[in-house]
């Protein structure tokens, strides 16, 4: 009976994914289009799935050890079912290759239920909490199934007495397993993972991301510009389908693994957002519902089954409840510490900028200062509304030279906003004290410069941002400099990675940016600094999110304190997990509540180490941090740090010939020795 | 910013109201780049929050690119479009405005206290209201209800003091910084709101042509001097009235009496000779 059972089970349990797959893609395909190289892309699945996505849930080992038993074992047996069961090859050499597939996947299934039980707080419960008993129905089936082919049991052993009630007992267990391994993964199962996350590694919207064989850098952080010039088109995203298809695809691939969530700093400060439910509440939009079946950690403060959506209606109500709240999305720093986890790569920042470019420019409903420091920017050039002549005040005496008068100049020092700040101004002081220190040839656009469009843009007004960054692309072309330094790691970002795709030919905007971090590391290798040992008390660092995550950037601010003869106490949060100070994306403008403020929860993580003082490197953190009430470590800028350990050499020393005579003649005796 | 939805002023009239805002091409005090003005925008914004009320938006003057940009300020409040009178660059604008409000019949016409670049005088709302002869009301701080062609509303006197009056319709009110802010202006509706010109012929402004026009001198502000030795008196002093304590309340007279009143003080104070 088996024997015909068998691959009528197979086949229409293929059948019925196929359709369910056939389905799937039209939900998706609900998104607006967006071109992808649909061979290419297929073609490189295996190498993203096994070296870019593997890297990332390598980090846990327990569970890449665990996936690699459990997907290997599965993507076998299920293959070798097909053609062992399905199309009846009596090969007992096939049928061992099957038996240890499914062994592998039976050991798997056995650790994912161990990790289940019980399971932490970020995990999925609801269906998830049934998916190891599957796995093992599926695997347990597959393996006594087979046993007759392999010629371990008789050959007919499942025919008669006994046999038959085993047959109609593995029969059942059978279709369960196959329901959640086939049916299940088209049809909005557990592991519409695996169907979802292939196709999106394939048509992922930043193939960027991905290594190839040559090796190298491969990150993509900066956000995609955004079609200002159709009179017609609708800015941002309103509804799920307004996102592109492939964006669409990305929300299916979540596991609802909750690594996002254990990251997300808005999430551990009580804000409205988690990062997983914003990825499940998109999936929710796309199929059309209530999030009333969502079985993980709700937004901190919302409970679930309030909020519903379809494919064609708003994501965020103007009045009352839809599918998310604004909150929700104003919430996010957009310090990409949940993209850097999902092993699954979901780009979470680029959908909430997409909907948030929709609430600014369409609504007109930037929360709190929001509308504030966007007026301020399009009329002042500045978040502050500060008078843009004003601009060098701060340094009326410092005698900077001006790229107006020098036209040309090895540095382009970029101060950024941070010149209308007094804290702020301290820390250029001092890396202008380290510049002339190294004898450096730079220079500054002064009054020519402009707010960089960071906060505009990760406020969704892509406007003003692209306005600011054109005009500013227009000064820059107008001198001549071989890199651009900056202290501040946002206007460091935008420079490098999202002013190119707003260049012209005339004006091409590919500049060599470096972090006044990584260029002090040039000056010191170069032998250019010299330092007095350090003789403060213990240091630790903290990485800020748009030099680490975004740009990649861990080793020079490091390298920097060593050369200053520090020993950086890490903090447990450090390096690509550092955890975000709370002063990007605009979320001090925004400023949504919480049960504790996210810089609060920072200043803890240094406590922690017992480190005296915390070293960093924006201006944005040295605010956020300082914010935090004492007793707490000191803050000081790297810039700071080095600027007092210089040992500025004087023209004197550096020319030994033109040193004067000493007060007191000196006896020939003493002159040669 | 959120706005708040609930208090709305009701209107009673059955085909909902008609509100006309004048609104001006502002300048940024700092940078000088055109912008919506400020005091115009929050009548915009004072037009949006009356419930039922159907909006339409007037400016009198050129079909300029820098202006449009000013005026697609006011679109992005979310409104569909603003009817430009086309005026020469010295016209006086105010029979041009008159026409089309006689035309248009709003009850009710808001605009800003003063334009922001231009003569700037303040006097176009009185002019209007004179050339129209419609009743005026200052420094509108809301509108709390409109009933019978007769409406209610709060009118912000200095130092937070609010006033209850109530006008008959149509009128002409202005308003100032004490209204509430104005809605952030959306870029997506102010690239997709129409200019709709409107053809008008332009009267010289005679006068303005006789004028000789020159920057403004900085001049030295005066420091208030303050001798306290408390910051309870600081802050008393700061809060102040800053008039001379002189001048008296007239209420229940006729308008005879209060005119001769005025025309006493005038006397006294040497503005009329
Ligand atoms: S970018 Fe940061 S704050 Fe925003 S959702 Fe991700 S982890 Fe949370
Ligand atoms: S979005 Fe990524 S990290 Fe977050 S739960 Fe889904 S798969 Fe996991």
């Amino acid at each position: 009976m088996l024997d015909t059972l068998l691959p009528i089970l197979l086949f229409s349990a293929l059948a019925l994914a196929a359709i369910g797959a056939v389905r799937r893609v039209r939900l998706w395909r609900q998104g607006r289009p967006s071109s992808v190289p649909v061979i290419k892309g297929l073609m490189q699945v295996p190498r993203r799935y096994l070296v870019d996505l593997h890297h990332v849930v390598e980090r846990d080992k327990y569970i890449s050890h665990t996936h690699v038993a459990t997907a290997g074992g599965f993507v076998l047996a299920a293959l070798l079912a097909i053609v062992v069961h399905g199309l009846g090859l009596d090969s007992a050499i096939l049928a061992w290759v099957l038996l240890a597939a499914t062994t592998s996947m039976f050991i798997g299934s056995l650790l994912v239920a161990k990790r289940r039980s019980p399971p932490p707080s970020r995990l999925s419960k609801g269906p998830w909490m049934r998916l190891p008993k599957s796995l093992m129905a599926f695997s347990i089936g597959m393996f006594v199934v087979t046993l007759p082919t392999a010629g371990i049991l008789p050959e007919g052993v499942f025919q008669s007495g006994v046999g038959w009630f085993a047959a109609l007992v593995l029969a059942a267990v059978i279709v369960w397993g196959l329901g959640e391994m086939f049916f299940g993964m088209t049809w909005g199962g557990p592991m519409k993972h695996a169907f979802a996350g292939a196709l999106h590694l394939a048509f992922h919207r930043r193939p960027e991301r991905f290594s190839d064989a040559t090796g190298g850098e491969h990150r993509s952080t900066g956000l995609k510009a955004l079609k200002l010039d159709d009179e017609s088109a609708k800015l941002g995203v309103e509804k799920p389908a307004d996102f592109t298809w492939n964006q669409l695809l990305g929300f299916d691939a979540c596991v609802q693994c909750g690594r996002c969530e254990a990251m997300c700093p808005a999430f551990a400060a009580g804000q409205p957002l988690n990062p997983k439910k914003l990825i499940q509440d998109m999936v929710v939009g796309m199929a059309g519902g209530s999030d009333a079946h969502y079985a993980g950690s709700p937004y901190p403060g919302k409970p679930v089954g309030e909020h519903k959506g379809d494919p064609h209606g708003p994501i965020v109500a103007r009045e009352g409840t839809t599918l998310v709240d604004a909150e929700t999305l104003w919430s996010c720093t957009t310090c990409r510490a949940c993209v850097e986890e999902c092993p699954m790569m979901i780009e979470h920042v680029d959908a909430i900028v997409d909907m948030r470019r929709f609430l600014t420019l369409e609504h007109g409903n930037t929360p709190n200062k929001g509308a504030e420091v966007l007026d301020n920017l399009i009329a002042t050039d500045n978040p502050g509304g500060f008078d843009p002549d004003s601009r060098l005040h701060w340094a009326a005496d410092l005698n900077l030279p001006l790229m107006s008068d020098k036209k040309e100049a090895e540095v382009l020092l970029w101060l950024g906003d941070g010149v209308f700040d007094m804290r702020n101004q301290r820390t250029l002081r001092a890396f202008i004290s380290v510049l002339r220190a190294a004898q450096v040839d730079f220079a500054v656009l002064g009054t020519e410069e402009r707010d960089s469009g960071d906060v505009a843009r990760r406020l969704g007004d892509e406007a003003t941002f692209q306005s600011l960054a054109r005009r500013n692309i227009q000064t820059l072309s107008r001198y001549r400099f071989s890199r651009i330094v900056t202290c501040d790691p946002h206007s460091f970002h935008v420079l490098k990675n999202e002013y190119g795709e707003l260049g012209t030919p005339q004006t091409p905007a590919d500049y060599h940016v470096q972090h006044h971090s990584t260029y002090i590391n040039e000056l010191v290798v170069a032998g250019r600094l010299t330092f007095k040992a350090w003789k403060g008390g213990s240091v630790t660092y903290h990485d800020p999110c748009y030099l680490g995550r975004y740009n990649g950037e861990y080793e020079a601010p490091r390298d920097v304190l060593r050369a200053l003869g520090i020993e950086v106490k890490e903090m447990a949060r450090s390096g690509y997990r550092s955890r975000c100070c709370g002063g990007g994306g605009g979320a001090p403008i925004t400023d949504i509540p919480g049960k504790q403020r996210i810089p609060d929860m920072r200043m803890e993580d240094v406590r922690e180490t017992g480190a005296d003082l915390v070293a960093v490197g924006c201006p944005q953190c040295t605010a956020m941090l300082e914010g935090v009430v004492e007793p707490r470590a000191a803050i000081k800028d790297i810039a700071e740090l080095v600027a007092d350990a210089l040992i500025i050499e004087t023209a004197a020393e550096k020319s030994p010939q033109r040193q004067e005579a000493p007060a007191t003649p000196r006896p020939a005796l003493e002159v040669t020795p | 910013m959120p706005h708040d939805v609930s208090n709305r002023a009701k209107s009673a009239t059955p085909d909902g109201l008609n509100v006309a805002v004048l609104v001006s091409i502002g300048r940024h005090p700092l940078t000088a780049r055109t912008r919506r003005a400020d005091q115009d925008a929050r009548a915009v914004e004072m037009a949006l929050t009356l419930e039922g009320a159907s909006v339409s938006l007037l400016h009198a003057g050129q079909h300029e690119r820098e202006h449009e940009e000013a005026l697609r300020g006011y679109l992005g409040m979310g409104i569909d479009s603003v009817n430009l009178i086309q005026q020469r660059p010295q016209a006086d604008v105010v029979p041009a405005l008159a026409d089309a409000l006689r035309e248009g019949a709003p009850q009710l016409v808001l605009t800003g206290t003063r334009a922001e670049t231009h003569e700037a005088s303040g006097v176009l709302p009185y002019l209007l209201a004179e050339a129209l002869g419609w009743p005026i009301i200052t420094g509108l701080a809301a509108v709390e209800k409109v009933e019978q062609g007769m409406a209610t509303v709060l009118q912000a006197l200095p130092r937070g003091k609010r006033r209850r009056l109530r006008i008959r319709l149509p009128a002409i009110a202005t308003v100032d910084t004490s209204a509430p802010a104005a809605r952030q202006s959306a870029f997506g509706p102010a690239k997709r709101g129409a200019l709709e010109p409107l053809d008008a012929t332009s009267e010289v402004d005679e006068a303005l042509a006789a004028w000789q026009v020159q920057p403004a001198r900085k001049r030295p502000k005066r420091l208030k001097i303050v001798k306290s030795s408390s910051a309870r008196d600081r802050f008393k002093a700061a809060a102040a009235k800053a008039d001379g304590g002189g001048g008296q309340t007239l209420s229940d007279v006729t308008p005879e009496q209060g005119a001769e009143a005025i025309f006493k003080l005038l006397k006294e104070e040497g503005v009329l000779r």
